[in-house]
Formats: C-alpha cells, structure tokens, sequence
C-alpha cells in the first residue's frame, strides 16, 4: 500500500548483473599485448613502403587487452597506414593478406567507422569495397560475431 | 533437383518415413503435418495436433515407425500409426524453457531433445511403468541447446549450443543398453560426461548445427560466424576450421566420410570437402544460377506482370538460387551418411527441395552449367576431372 513516490533509482539497478546464471565469457589473459609497433609502422611510411607497413599494423592485434589506449592507438595507427595508400594501390595490398589478415582489416574498418574523423570515412570506404570482394560478407559477419575485437 | 512448394509458410522442420514416401513438416504452427506422396504430388493425409506450442523439431525413426516432435511448450510427444491412426504419447523432459531440437538415437531405443534451459534432456522408454522417462545432462552447458547428432554407436551424442561450444557428451543409459567399447573419443562413458569440447575460446558464434560422419569418427558443425569446422577423433583434437565468405550457414551433413553439405542464409546448399589430413576446403555452391535471364518476355506478358505486381518497372525480385529464402534444415533423401545420393532441403520460404548427385561427389568434379530449367528440374551432369 506504501510507494515511494519519489525515488525512482529502482530503474537504474541492471538486473542481469544479479541473475546467477549469467553467461560469464572465457577470461582470456591480454594484458601482454601491445600492439602494432608504432616506430615500425612510422619508418616503413616514411619510407614509402606503405605494403611492408600494412603487414607491420596488422601484427600484434590488441584483440584481448583491456587497455582502451593501446586499442586507440593501435586504430590511429592503422588509419594512418591505410590513407597513405593511393586509391590506385589498395586492390593490391588486399591481395596480399591472407584470411586471417583481411578478416583483422575488416574489424579494423568498422573500428574507424564508429570514429569518424576528416576524410577518414572516404578511406575506409575505399578500403572496405576491396575488403569486401576479397572477404565477402562473411569477413563481416565475423567483425559482428567476434566478442573481443580490436 | 525438384523443387516443391508446400505452402507459404515456413517449414520450421521436416522429417521423412523410411521409403520416402511421407514427410513430416511443420508450417511454422503448433501442428505437424504428415504429405503422402501420390505420383509427383504430395497429399496431406495426417495432421498431428496435440503441442502447444510451436513444434521446433521432429524425427522418424526409419525402423519403428515412430515419430517424435518437440514443441515450444516444452513438451515432447511421441507418435505411433494405430489403426491409421497417429496416437501420442506425452513424455514429460522436466523442462522449464522452450525444447528446440529432437533426435532418435541409431537403435531407436532412445532419444535426445535439446532446449533453452541448457540442458539435454535424454529420453528411453521403461516398460515397467510403460511410460517414457528423461535423464539431464546439464554440465557445462552455458547456454541454448540448438542441435544434437548421435554417434553410431547409440551412446554418444554430440550437442551445438549458443555458449558457442560444440560438445561430445556421453548418453549412455544403462537401462536400454550394454557398456560401449572405446571410441577415438574416449572410453570412459558414465552418463553425462563430456568427452570433448570445441569452440568458444574468445570468437566464434552459436553453433547452428553438429553432424557425426558415418564412422563417427569426424564431427562437423557450422556456427554463426559464417564457419565450417570438422574434427577427426582419430587424428587428436586439432579442429579445422574454415572461414567462408558466405552469409552463416544453419545446417550441416555429412554426405560421405570426405565431403560435407551445408546450407543456410545464402539461400543455397553447398558442399566441402575434408580430406584425409583433416583439412577442410570449399567446393561449390550447389545451386547454379540461371544461365540466361534474357528470355524474350512478349509485350502482353511485359504488362500482365505489371497488373499482378502492381508495380511501374519490370523489376524482378526473385533470388537466383531456388530456395527464395534462408535453407533451415538439410536431410538425406537417398542413400545414407556413408554415399548419399540425393538431399533435401527446406526452409523459411515453404518450399522442400531435393537435390540429385548423379555421381559420386568423393573425387574431383566439376560441375556443367546448366542452360535451361525444365519443367522436373533439370539433373545435374558431373564428369570427374581429368
């Protein structure tokens, strides 16, 4: 008969986190990664080896970490690598990497489309039309399925 | 392959006789419908309506005759054919959420239905107090069960779920039957143990489908995040996983102990290959387009196209592949999981297909274009590569 009228904190309180059979996901132990090695990446673009430098972002995904930052720069440096491309260039480069690689550069993608900035999001359109032909939807699916993701 | 259309809902489910002249389907209600086929027909000749709630899988066992189906109301009936008629019986899984998959074991002595309250519920008749009695194996399922396949040797089932694990459990019951022998997959079965667990591991998506191949030695499944996976028992525990490019598919079979069918999203079932190393290769898509779509429709058709549709354009709308949307379940319609001839397959859009190997699909094939449909479907010429 008594309501508290007044409070209405109750609809804030997340259920789900008390329900006892909560799904908890496999802990898997990423505090040891790093990421791409931003010395690496920067000389090989200096250089102008902009393909050397595409396998070198792509190394060391920090898929597992917990670290926001390392993720944050992990995908600054990836758009870095990626605009350095000439559009002419970014059919080749997709065909050099394998499965593995062109699924990692599709969870890339979608990472920079969720922050676009200047010019970013005509780059990662371009990169995801090639990505796309070389990993068909399937590459995306997985960038929807995958629970951990850079 | 033949194409028939039943209605125009969904066939959540299907399940055939014996001989392959009745199937079992479910249009996406709380009924089961029984299709006798009478020449190039199929008549309704039984309507099975006791759930209630929709049936989400039923099974015929070939050889007694029996038909079981499990629903959303977490039941589970099991049919027998009385005086032409279908009578059921109850079986009470002790189950609190929805039952999602149903499958008799080999010897038909027990069967398996998987839920949504992550549990399996294995059932066999005690003949004492005649009445069908379930047994749960709950550890460690996390989540929905989705799909279940029993290994030949009637004691080991293998289940999918949407903890994103595939699992090799034992269902041995000794009640109905004598200790089993080794396996590749181990040999200590007590009732309930898990004997392998694949998958999970920080990626993956639920796992739609599990298939044993005929020896039992390999388990195949498809998982959501549009990948094939095939495991040898025999040759460690190393999973081989391919990653399509294709939307995810939902069902998976064994065809023979080397090539796997699958189908799903894409509307379009298709065949892999797993060698003896134990790696897993696409093959082809099995459903080849139309070769020409330039047919020269007269002005007269051109407008009354427009009149059925309504519309201002001469727009078409269909597919190319034959199923007009997503394959839900693949099935052997002749031959059995050791060198299957023909499959079928049915799905959201209400139609069942069977498909045609002409030959066998083991050693390399290349398949001809096709260049017209007829009106039984055109069959598929193979010829084995040089």
């Amino acid at each position: 008969m008594s309501k508290n009228n007044d409070s209405n904190q109750f609809r804030k309180v997340d259920v789900d986190e008390y329900d006892e059979n909560k799904f908890v996901d496999d802990e898997d132990n990423g505090e040891s990664q790093v990421g791409p090695d931003e010395a690496e990446v920067d000389s090989l673009i200096r250089q102008g080896n902009l393909m050397e430098a595409l396998q070198a972002v792509l190394k060391n995904p920090p898929i597992n970490t917990k670290n926001q930052n390392v993720k944050d720069r992990a995908e600054a440096l990836m758009l870095k690598v990626l605009s350095a491309f000439k559009s002419s260039d970014i059919e080749k480069a997709v065909q050099s990497l394998d499965k593995n690689g062109v699924d990692l550069l599709m969870k890339y993608i979608y990472k920079g489309f969720e922050k676009p900035s200047e010019n970013s999001s005509a780059t990662l359109l371009q990169w995801h039309e090639k990505a796309l032909s070389a990993g068909g939807v399937g590459s995306i699916v997985r960038v929807l399925t995958a629970r951990k993701t850079v | 392959m033949s194409l028939h259309q039943f209605l125009l809902e969904p066939i959540t489910c299907h399940a055939w006789n014996r001989d392959r002249t009745q199937i079992a389907i479910s249009p996406n209600n709380h009924e089961v419908h029984i299709y006798q086929k009478s020449g190039n027909q199929w008549v309704k000749s039984h309507e099975l309506k006791e759930h209630n709630g929709h049936i989400t899988g039923i099974d015929w066992a070939p050889k007694s005759d029996r038909i079981v189906t499990c629903g959303a109301d977490r039941n589970a009936y099991v049919w027998s054919l009385k005086d032409g008629v279908w009578k059921p019986t109850l079986v009470i899984l002790r189950i609190n959420r929805a039952a999602t998959f149903v499958k008799w074991s080999p010897l038909e002595n027990k069967f398996a239905v998987g839920s949504g309250a992550r549990l399996i519920s294995v059932c066999y008749f005690e003949s004492d107090n005649d009445w069908w009695v379930s047994k749960h194996i709950k550890k460690p399922i996390r989540s929905t069960v989705l799909s279940l396949d029993w290994h030949p040797n009637n004691v080991l089932l293998a289940a999918g779920s949407c903890d994103f694990k595939c699992r090799v459990f034992s269902a041995y019951i000794k009640e109905v039957e004598e200790k089993p022998g080794p396996t590749p997959w181990g040999s200590k079965m007590p009732f309930g143990a898990v004997l392998a667990e694949f998958g999970g591991a920080g990626g993956g998506g639920w796992v739609h489908s599990v298939s044993f191949s005929s020896s039992g030695n390999r388990l195949a499944w498809v998982s959501h995040d549009s990948t094939v996976t095939v495991v040898d028992g025999t040759k460690g525990s190393t999973p081989s996983q391919l990653k399509t490019e294709f939307l995810p598919l939902l069902s998976v079979l064994f065809i023979s102990e080397n090539s796997v069918v699958a189908a799903g999203h894409d509307c379009c079932p298709m065949l892999f290959r797993c060698d003896d190393g134990g790696s897993l290769t696409f093959v082809s898509k099995l459903d080849l387009p139309k070769a020409s779509i330039t047919r020269n429709i007269s002005a007269m058709e051109r407008f009354r196209n427009m009149d059925k549709r309504a519309t201002t354009e001469d727009r078409n709308t269909a597919l190319e592949t034959l199923h007009q949307n997503s394959i839900t379940q693949v099935s052997i319609y002749e031959g059995d999981q050791s060198d299957c001839r023909k499959f079928c397959t049915t799905g959201i859009d209400g139609a069942m297909t069977i498909w045609d190997f002409k030959q066998n699909v083991i050693n390399d094939i290349h398949w001809n274009e096709m260049l017209t449909r007829g009106q039984h479907g055109p069959q598929l010429k193979t010829r084995l590569s040089q």
